[in-house]
């Protein structure tokens, strides 16, 4: 039996990698695209602003469904993840040297730090971004952004700019989620018997430095308007039908939660670093 | 008056619209039909301005409109009213709040005044008790009928209607037919309807432009379409056994 490499084979690698470029050099070029589009959008939600009157309703409509919708899910989650990480804290010193205050000390940090502000960031991602997209998908398959445009409303700023202002009450709800997480972390670590509600007080007030609560709330604002502009972005530019409404949430989750990670990371660095 | 010179639209590489001339008239219904597909929607989105065209010029009582500043696009958007083919209430607000959403936009009216004039229109499309139910909770003739209130109630200079009446029963078609054409004549409005539909070509078919593959095939009115030979025309006309009857009767009267 002979296994002769045909020669075509050669041929095909080059023709693969040729496809595997210019596949790869649309796809950067899709991107680059959407963002182009994106940074337009965020001009277009400041220029030809909707008749204060009209936006007034729309901004009260946002902050109950964005803002006070949330706090009930926000509140659970705190107070349980801070009691989780108080009980992970103490179980995971076993050497005596180690002040008991620490519990305290590291829940405090870790919620304010991370936990508070990009975990629940990326929560809020899932729950106030896909509330965005899809209802402003459905209204984008529903021709009902064809209707305001028609009209000669700037549609954009008509819908994304309420959110936008919504959303700069979100630091409230950080603030709630860090109070409800360090007290979830008392509550755990005094009633599971891991130390004494002394110790942890004690721990919360330890070494504390007010630029953390500064870097958390720069943080905060910033995620902010990341949850009211990329999932608003996701629902305006959507095309197609009620499937694709689905679609968008999801992809719109994936790219909101993305881009909270790395700026996260790109303020850390700054900020801290 | 809308007038529509040399008009091209294409998607990439779909060429649309392949230069359609034409005109629209004051206080009269004017029709566009034309088989599925053969661009009514295309055209009708690029004379309301939602979709750019590459080539040709429409003009809004002799402005032309890509000319204009945009704060006159602006002026003459906010004489627009459109009912879009799949009614597109807003379905946050309650049906008054629909109606009234245009005079809160544009105009400075108090709220008892704006109040009046909502009240007024829709029991102009013969809605007198359906203003706190939300779009979701009416049916689809309702929705039309809330979606032609909405468009008339700022008083508009240009109504477009994209097939106000696919999806409803004869009747309730017939209903809204004359309703659109009524409101025409009332208020002097250029009116633009989308159809496919002969029995509305019947009613109120006062100019009619015939639509075939992106070009303007025949142009005329309800008097004139039962006479005419182009081919294009009888073949959509008489698609139907109904019509192909009612062409029989006809020759046999005139005979
Ligand atoms: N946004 C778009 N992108 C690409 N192609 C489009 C778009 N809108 C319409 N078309 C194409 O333009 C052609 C005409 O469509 P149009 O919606 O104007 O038809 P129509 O005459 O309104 O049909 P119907 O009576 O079914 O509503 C179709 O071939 C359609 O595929
Ligand atoms: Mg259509």
């Amino acid at each position: 039996m002979q296994f002769a490499i045909p020669n075509y084979y050669t041929y095909n690698t080059f023709e693969f990698a040729r496809v595997l470029i210019i596949f790869y050099t649309l796809a950067f070029m899709k991107y680059l695209h959407n963002i182009g589009t994106y940074f337009i959008m965020i001009k277009d939600m400041f220029r030809k602003p909707t008749k204060w009157s009209v936006l007034k309703t729309l901004i009260l409509k946002d902050i109950d469904d964005l803002i006070i919708g949330s706090l009930g899910i926000v509140a659970f989650i705190a107070f349980f993840v801070g009691g989780v990480v108080a009980i992970q804290t103490s179980l995971n010193i076993s050497n005596p040297l180690i002040p008991k205050y620490l519990v305290g000390f590291a829940t405090r940090q870790s919620i304010i730090l991370e936990f508070a502000p990009t975990f629940i960031s990326i929560i809020m991602a899932g729950k106030v971004g896909s509330f965005i997209t899809s209802s402003i998908g459905t209204m984008r398959v529903t021709e009902q952004i064809d209707a305001l445009e028609v009209m000669g409303i700037n549609a954009i700023n008509y819908l994304v700019f309420p959110k936008f202002i919504a959303l700069t009450l979100y630091p409230f709800i950080i603030s709630i989620a860090m109070f409800l997480g360090i007290l979830g972390g008392l509550a755990a670590c005094v009633y599971g018997g891991y130390g004494t509600l002394e110790d942890y007080i004690e721990g919360v007030q330890n070494d504390f430095i007010p630029f953390h609560m500064a870097y958390a709330f720069i943080k905060t604002m910033v995620f902010a308007f990341i949850l009211a502009t990329i999932p608003s972005f996701y629902g305006y530019f959507m095309k197609g039908g009620a499937l694709e409404v689905g679609k968008a949430s999801t992809t719109s989750f994936v790219w909101t939660s993305v881009v909270i990670i790395l700026v996260n990371y790109l303020i850390t660095s700054l900020l801290l670093g | 008056m809308i007038e529509v010179n040399d008009l091209h639209k294409s998607f990439g590489d779909a060429h649309i619209l392949k230069g359609i001339t034409t005109s629209f008239e004051k206080g009269k219904t004017n029709l566009i039909i034309g088989q599925s597909g053969s661009g009514k929607t295309v055209f009708l989105k690029c004379l309301l301005g939602l979709f750019e065209y590459e080539q040709g010029s429409i003009s809004y009582d002799g402005k032309v409109f890509s000319n204009l500043s945009n704060d006159e696009k602006t002026e003459v958007r906010s004489q627009i009213g459109m009912v879009f083919q799949g009614s597109a209430l807003f379905d946050s607000m309650t049906i008054a709040e629909n109606v009234m959403f245009p005079l809160r936009m544009f105009t400075k009216q108090s709220k008892s005044e704006m109040q009046d004039r909502v009240d007024f229109v829709l029991n102009r499309v013969n809605l007198d008790d359906a203003h706190h139910k939300m779009p979701s909770e009416a049916s689809g003739g309702m929705q039309k009928r809330v979606a032609i209130a909405r468009a008339i109630v700022n008083k508009p200079k240009y109504l477009f209607c994209d097939e106000p009446n696919s999806g409803l029963d004869p009747k309730t078609a017939i209903v809204i037919d004359n309703l659109i054409q009524e409101i025409t004549d009332e208020y002097q409005i250029t009116t633009v309807i989308n159809s496919h539909d002969m029995n509305s070509v019947m009613e109120i078919g006062e100019k009619i432009v015939f639509l075939k593959d992106g070009l303007k095939a025949w142009e005329g009115s309800k008097e004139t379409i039962f006479k005419t030979d182009n081919e294009v025309v009888t073949d959509f006309v008489y698609s139907s056994e109904l019509f192909k009857k009612v062409r029989k009767m006809y020759i046999e009267e005139n005979q």
